[in-house]
C-alpha cells in the first residue's frame, strides 16, 4: 500500500522541481545548440535562455513566468494499491497543485473558458488534468508532472494514406514555420509527432511524444526512427532560429509515436514543448522509499505493444529498473 | 553583427526612443506597469478608472501576467515574469495608447508593421519584445519592488494590473522603430527566400481547410 502522505508531499516537490529546474536532456540540447548556432540574434537568443536556466536555479523562482498549464500523468505497477483509493489520490494531486502554485509561485493560468473565472490556484474544472497507465509488475507509482506552456505550436489535421510521408512533411514544415514566426511556440523545442490513433488519441500520443520522452531517445521502430532524425534535419534546415530570428535551431528533437487508425485515416498532430521543457518525475514504493529522476520513461514495450495478449513475466523486472 | 545594449527609463523622452534601432538590447528602469485583455476591457469598456496617474508614473504596458501570489499580509511574492503574445490586443492598444500616452509597449511576438505604422509610431512608441521568450527568471531578477496590484478581486490575479518597480530589468529586444520597421517581418523576409527549397518533396494535403493560406510570406498574425 502507498502512503497517500508520501504522495502528495512528493507531488509537491514534483511541482517544484518541473518548474524551476530545467531537465538535464533538454539542458544539454540546447548546450549543443548553442554551440552550432551562426544566426546572431538567435545565438544571443539561446545564450539568454542558458542565463535563465541558471538564474531559475539560484534564485529557486520559476524559469518562465508563464508555468504553463499544471498535469499529472500517473502511472502504476500491477500490484499497487493506494491508501485512500484512487480518489484520495486525485484529491492529493490536486491540492498539490494548489499548493504548489502559492509557494513556488506559479501563475493561475486556469480560468474557466467563458466566464474567465480564476480560483488563482490552477485548480478547476478539469484541471489539472490527470492521466493514468499502467504496467505490468510490482508495487509502485510514478508521479510525472508537465508543465508544458503555449498556446502555439500544437495543431492537428485528417491526412489520408494518399498524402504519404509528403503530406507528412508538409503538414509538419506548415506549423513548424507558421507558429515558429515571432517565435510563437517559443523554439527549439521538443517536437511531438502523433501519428493514427482517431482524432483525440492522435493528440494525446503527439502531446506525451513531446512531453514523456526524452531528448536522444528514440522511437523502437527502426524506419520510424530514421524518419525521427530525419525530421529534426528537416526542421533544423528551415533557416529559421530561437524568436523567429535568423538561425538554425528550431528543433531540439523529433519524436513520433503511433497508434493504429481507421484504415481509411492517417492522422497526424503535432506538439511543441517549448524552450520551458517543464517535467519531473518520481516512483513511490510501498515502503515509503522515493526515487526522482527526469526521464518518464512512458513509452515502454507494453505501453506500445501490438498484441492481445502480454506475457506478466517479460516485465518483473520493470518495478527494480526506475528509468531504465 | 554586434549587439549594442541600451539602458533606458520606463519614462522615456522621444529622443531616448528616436536613438532605439532594431534589435538593440535594452534594460529597463522605473515604473511599468502590467495590461492585458483584462484590464483593457475594464478600462477602455466599462470605462473604469485608471487606479495609475499615466503616463506620468509609466509609460510602458507590459503584456505579462506574472507567476505571483498576495501573501496573507498583504505583501507580495513575485517570481518570474513572462510576456504573453501582443497581436491578440490590437484591437485595443490604439485607444489604449491615447489614453495611457503609453510609449513602450512590451510583450511576445511583436505587432504587424501596419500597427506599428498606423498607431505607434504617431503616438512615438516602440515595441520591446522579451527575449526567447521564457526568460523569466532573469527579468525577475530586474523586479525591485512589486508596488501595487489593481482589479485582482475583478479580474483576478493572472489578470490584473501589477504595478512592479524595476531596475535594469531584461534582457528586452527593440523590435520597432519610429519609421514602423518591423523587426520580425524583417527576419521572416529573409527567411522566406530558402522555404521554397526546404518545402521540395512535400505536398499540399488532399482534404482542404477552410480560410487556409499557402502564402508562406504571410505572417498569419492580425
Ligand atoms: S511557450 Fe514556454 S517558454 Fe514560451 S512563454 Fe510559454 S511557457 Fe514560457
Amino acid at each position: 500500500m502507498i502512503s497517500i502522505d508520501v504522495i502528495q508531499s512528493t507531488a509537491e516537490q514534483l511541482m517544484d522541481k518541473a518548474a524551476i529546474e530545467i531537465p538535464e536532456d533538454y539542458h544539454n540540447g540546447l548546450r549543443s545548440a548553442a554551440k552550432v548556432e551562426t544566426g546572431s540574434l538567435s545565438g544571443y537568443v539561446i545564450k539568454a535562455m542558458l542565463d535563465n536556466y541558471d538564474a531559475a536555479k539560484e534564485d529557486r523562482c520559476a524559469m518562465c513566468g508563464d508555468t504553463g498549464t499544471p498535469r499529472w500523468y500517473v502511472k502504476m505497477g500491477n500490484e499497487t494499491t493506494i491508501e485512500g483509493g484512487p480518489i484520495a489520490l486525485e484529491a492529493a494531486l490536486r491540492r498539490a497543485t494548489a499548493n504548489s502554485t502559492h509557494r513556488v509561485p506559479l501563475r493561475p493560468n486556469r480560468v474557466h473558458p467563458l466566464w474567465r473565472t480564476d480560483h488563482n490556484n490552477n485548480v478547476g474544472i478539469g484541471a489539472p488534468e490527470i492521466e493514468y497507465g499502467y504496467e505490468p509488475g510490482g508495487e509502485w507509482i510514478d508521479l510525472i508532472t508537465v508543465h508544458k506552456g503555449g498556446l502555439f505550436g500544437t495543431d492537428y489535421r485528417m491526412l489520408f494514406p494518399s498524402d504519404g510521408i509528403e503530406g507528412i512533411k508538409r503538414f509538419y514544415l506548415d506549423t513548424l514555420v507558421a507558429f515558429g514566426k515571432r517565435g510563437l511556440a517559443c523554439q527549439p523545442a521538443i517536437i511531438g509527432i502523433g501519428l493514427g490513433g482517431c482524432k483525440d488519441t492522435c493528440m494525446v500520443l503527439g502531446k506525451r511524444a513531446a512531453c514523456l520522452r526524452v531528448v536522444g531517445s528514440k522511437n523502437p521502430d527502426p524506419k520510424i526512427a530514421e524518419l525521427e532524425a530525419e525530421f529534426k534535419e528537416l526542421g533544423n534546415s528551415i533557416g529559421m532560429g530561437a524568436m523567429g530570428f535568423v538561425g538554425k535551431s528550431m528543433v531540439i528533437d523529433c519524436h513520433i509515436e503511433v497508434g493504429y487508425c481507421h484504415t481509411g485515416g492517417m492522422q497526424m498532430s503535432m506538439h511543441a514543448f517549448c524552450l520551458s521543457s517543464r517535467r519531473a518525475v518520481a516512483r513511490i514504493y510501498a515502503d515509503g522509499r522515493v526515487e526522482y529522476r527526469t526521464d518518464p520513461d512512458w513509452f515502454t514495450d507494453y505501453q506500445r505493444r501490438e498484441t492481445v495478449e502480454w506475457p506478466l513475466s517479460t516485465h518483473a523486472t520493470l518495478s527494480e529498473a526506475p528509468g531504465g | 553583427m554586434k549587439i549594442r545594449e541600451v539602458q533606458l527609463s520606463t519614462t522615456p523622452d522621444e529622443q531616448a526612443i528616436a536613438d532605439l534601432k532594431l534589435g538593440d538590447i535594452v534594460y529597463l528602469t522605473g515604473l511599468l506597469y502590467t495590461a492585458r485583455e483584462g484590464v483593457y476591457t475594464r478600462a477602455l469598456e466599462n470605462q473604469a478608472n485608471l487606479p495609475l496617474d499615466l503616463p506620468t508614473e509609466s509609460a510602458a504596458n507590459f503584456h505579462c501576467s506574472p507567476a505571483a501570489t498576495i501573501r496573507e499580509d498583504g505583501s507580495f511574492d513575485m517570481g518570474a515574469v513572462t510576456a504573453t503574445a501582443s497581436f491578440r490586443f490590437a484591437k485595443w492598444l490604439p485607444q489604449w495608447m491615447q489614453k495611457t500616452g503609453a510609449k513602450l509597449i512590451i510583450g511576445k511576438g511583436g505587432m504587424s508593421s501596419e500597427a506599428y505604422k498606423e498607431y505607434f509610431v504617431p503616438n512615438g512608441a516602440v515595441y520591446l519584445s522579451t527575449v526567447g521568450y521564457g526568460t523569466g527568471a532573469l527579468l525577475g531578477r530586474g523586479i525591485e519592488k512589486v508596488e501595487a496590484v489593481y482589479w485582482h478581486e475583478e479580474l483576478g490575479l493572472a489578470q490584473a494590473m501589477w504595478v512592479i518597480r524595476c531596475n535594469k530589468m531584461g534582457p528586452f529586444i527593440v523590435a520597432s522603430d519610429l519609421d514602423g520597421n518591423c523587426l520580425f517581418e524583417r527576419e521572416n523576409k529573409k527567411i522566406a527566400k530558402n522555404l521554397d527549397k526546404v518545402y521540395e518533396g512535400t505536398r499540399p494535403a488532399v482534404l482542404k481547410r477552410f480560410g487556409e493560406t499557402d502564402d508562406r510570406e504571410d505572417e498569419l498574425i492580425g
